[in-house]
């Protein structure tokens, strides 16, 4: 009931090895944490995959979710930056409808937000944007009441501000608990979930 | 010479320079080439009845002699029968190594005969594990998957190799210190704070209880435990799996604790001021009601598995490390103290319990398995390698066969896998010629790999079997008799005369159902040059007791009715 749950991002370098995805997508899987997302890509190092996962959790899940993370062979690194300054972007394009008459507003919508059309046919426009969730989201409303054709989204990326950031091996993990959680509050007094 | 070799031959040569004596397993298509170079290697196989068997002894073998285990199998069902025995292996931190054969490389996703994705199927029950698809590969990996499965918290590792790797040929690389693992950190080590935070709350303690996990034993910290125990008067409680790793002798030794756990080690858990955990994760069939376990007590936990800390127990202090180093350096700020007041107050808490103990029954013509186990105890001196199966008679073992050393209690904790004992058995024997093994299992149990018995006779193997056969699924009857209104659905269980059974196998059988009779039987057995199958034909409904049930506060125990009842109405009779 009093757990705190948030958002939280981890930055993953991982083994660049044939299923090393599938093991971390698996490892989430089996212990019940839900990836909100998930994206993978190279790193400034060759034999490095970097993978920003975003997790809604509390604070004892999290450490959890590090320490299990740690313990796939495949894993080299693990950073939980959500306290930490850092830059989150995540890149959309949007198809949205456009006839003669709209499509005039639509663009000047598009340039409020500082995305970019990047096709434009006879009724409709591919929009390109890059920033975080709050301002897709925030283009998607506006652009909503015209009609959404296709919608593609990447997930969050994100990197800890300032030269040092993550790409050195990080201190002890270890840190003190900031709260206590007993979050079993809503169990169903009629089921068992004990076996 | 050349140092050419085929993967094949890779492979035992590999498995032979990690000092691999021993593999149990079961040959087929994709892995005939293994077996067919297997013949010139110094390795002792020993072909199982059942993959699951080869699993399980590989497992008996890590957990009796501390060394890795190794299983063979083929591709498709050889390698999906291994699945219960790689789980089980997983969840008691077993260090074994299965290699399976995989159809040729260019027919992986094809759905070829014997095709399966076996690296997917094992992959969240394995520690790690490989797909090797080129021969080059081969001898890298194993050496890897060896030092993956037995360093840091060991458990299994699968290394699956395609048929055309093991055919083709190479120049054989073998460098021991090439381990490339850039995230794999087995060595951890806590702050001197945490150390001192750690110190201060034993040294403050006045009722503290130290909990010894399989972790005790894993890391070889069975004397510094002790040490710690006795400078500071602190008493003990074991884990199933972690029974052997302090003497049951000693002293301050309490016994087991949770589900059926002694009562007044459950009670003084709950009493306690401080819990120090040794290599243990806070199971739930060691908490029982998390709400309300321990609600006095500071923890401490110590553990080579970080991602241990906080799961089911929230924890004072976290000390991440081998459990024998982290104790190198936690010990000496621990003060000596005189607890003479808690331990006292442990002792009066055992109050009623000789009067309950089904030990002081007398013989009323009933035979009763805790008195089997008993017995065995007594004539073994204590000193035989146990294997049980899972259910009532494992928690009998637990509670009335002593354990002194380390390593001698062999069982299925985490998992809880019906029809381990007897595979197991078999490894735990190879991997100990000289010592007695003895298999407890019920007879709901046994009957699920009781096919190994041929196995047994095959590889002339000496082992006492004791089947305590009580004609039902028995532990689950005991829910149904708690929990569900004594509905006896589907644990009436018929079984075949296992005497005449074992001497089918060319083995010797033996059964017995009066009390007198238990000693007399196993002493023949033990004499017996042959693994001799006992029948023990006890009290088909009787109960393990004291007894949690699962979610119940721990100190909520159902306990054993008072004896003396039952007593005189055996003599009205």
């Amino acid at each position: 009931m009093t757990s705190k749950r948030k958002r939280h991002t981890f930055v993953v370098y991982v083994e660049d090895k044939p299923g090393v995805l599938n093991r971390v997508a698996s490892l989430f899987r089996r212990r019940a944490f839900n990836i909100d997302s998930l994206t993978v890509g190279h790193s400034e190092t060759i034999s490095e995959s970097r993978m920003t996962i975003v997790v809604e959790s509390d604070a004892s899940d999290a450490r959890r979710i590090e320490a299990n993370l740690y313990k796939l062979v495949n894993v080299v690194r693990v950073h939980d930056i959500t306290n930490t300054p850092s830059i989150f972007r995540e890149l959309a394009m949007v198809k949205v409808a456009a006839t003669i008459e709209t499509r005039t507003q639509i663009m000047q919508l598009v340039g409020v937000f500082r995305a970019r059309v990047v096709d434009v046919a006879p009724d409709s426009l591919v929009i390109e944007t890059t920033g975080t969730e709050e301002k897709i989201e925030g283009l998607l409303e506006v652009l909503r009441p015209y009609g959404i054709l296709e919608l593609v989204r990447t997930g969050r990326v994100g990197m800890v501000r300032g030269k040092q950031g993550v790409a050195v091996e990080p201190s002890d993990h270890v840190e003190d608990e900031d709260s206590a959680s007993d979050d079993s509050d809503t169990d169903d007094p009629n089921v068992s979930y004990s076996v | 010479m050349s140092n050419v070799r085929t993967g094949a031959q890779i492979i035992w040569e590999t498995l032979v320079r990690e000092g691999v004596k021993t593999v149990f397993g079961y040959p087929g298509g994709a892995i005939l080439p293994a077996y067919d170079a297997m013949l010139d290697y110094p390795v002792r196989h020993v072909l199982v009845r059942h993959e699951q068997g080869a699993t399980h002894m590989a497992d008996g073998y890590a957990r009796a002699s501390g060394e890795v285990g190794v299983a063979i199998a083929t591709s498709g069902p050889g390698a999906t029968n291994m699945v219960t025995g790689i789980a089980t292996a997983m969840l008691d931190s077993s260090p074994i190594l299965c290699i399976t054969g995989q159809v040729g490389s260019r027919a992986i996703g094809t759905d070829a005969f014997q095709e399966t994705d076996v690296t997917g199927v094992t992959l969240p029950i394995t520690k790690h594990n490989y797909l090797v698809s080129d021969v080059d590969d081969i001898a890298s990996t194993i050496h890897e998957a060896m030092y993956v499965a037995r360093s840091g918290r060991p458990g299994p590792v699968l290394v699956d190799i395609t048929k055309d790797a093991q055919q083709l040929s190479t120049e054989l690389e073998w460098d021991p210190s090439d381990v490339k693992l850039p995230g794999y950190a087995p060595d951890l080590r806590a702050t001197e704070a945490e150390y001192q935070r750690a110190a201060d709350l034993i040294n403050r303690a006045k009722r503290p209880v130290i909990f010894a996990g399989h972790g005790v034993m894993l890391s070889g910290a069975m004397g510094q435990v002790l040490d710690l125990a006795e400078r500071a008067n602190i008493p003990i409680a074991m884990t199933l799996l972690g029974i052997g790793g302090v003497p049951a002798q000693h002293p301050l030794n309490m016994g087991m604790m949770g589900m059926h756990g002694e009562a007044w080690v459950n009670e003084a858990i709950q009493e306690a001021d401080l819990l120090l955990a040794f290599g243990m994760r806070f199971d739930d069939r060691v908490t029982g009601n998390l709400k309300t376990y321990a609600p006095n007590a500071r923890k401490i936990h110590i553990d080579i598995d970080p991602a241990e800390f906080n799961k089911n127990v929230k924890v004072d202090v976290a000390l991440a490390g081998d459990l024998s180093m982290v104790l190198s350096d936690l010990s000496p700020l621990v003060e000596s103290g005189d607890r003479t007041d808690w331990l006292h107050t442990i002792h009066d808490m055992k109050g009623d319990v000789a009067v309950r103990d089904i030990q002081n029954l007398p013989d009323n013509g009933h035979l009763y398995a805790a008195h089997v186990i008993n017995d065995i105890w007594r004539i073994t001196n204590g000193k035989a390698i146990v294997v049980t199966d899972v259910g009532q008679h494992q928690m009998w073992e637990a509670q009335y066969y002593r354990h002194n050393e380390p390593r001698t209690l062999i069982t299925s904790g985490g998992l809880g896998t019906m029809g381990f004992a007897l595979p197991a058995a078999i490894g735990a024997k190879l991997a100990n010629p000289d010592a007695e093994v003895w298999v407890v299992a019920g007879d709901g149990g046994f009957q699920m790999t009781m096919a190994e018995l041929a196995t047994i006779a095959q590889e002339n193997i000496k082992i006492n079997v004791a089947v305590i056969n009580n004609g039902y699924l028995g532990m689950v009857r005991q829910w149904q008799e708690f929990f569900y209104e004594r509905r006896y659905a589907a644990t009436p269980l018929l079984s075949p005369d296992f005497a005449k059974l074992a001497e089918c196998f060319g083995l010797a059988g033996a059964t017995i159902n009066t009390r007198a009779d238990v000693e007399p039987a196993i002493s023949k057995a033990r004499s017996d040059e042959r693994t001799v199958v006992m029948d023990f034909q006890v009290e088909q409904e009787d109960t393990v007791y004291p007894m949690v049930p699962a979610g119940a506060d721990l100190h909520k125990m159902i306990r054993r009715p008072s004896l003396a009842p039952i007593v005189e109405t055996a003599d009205d009779e």
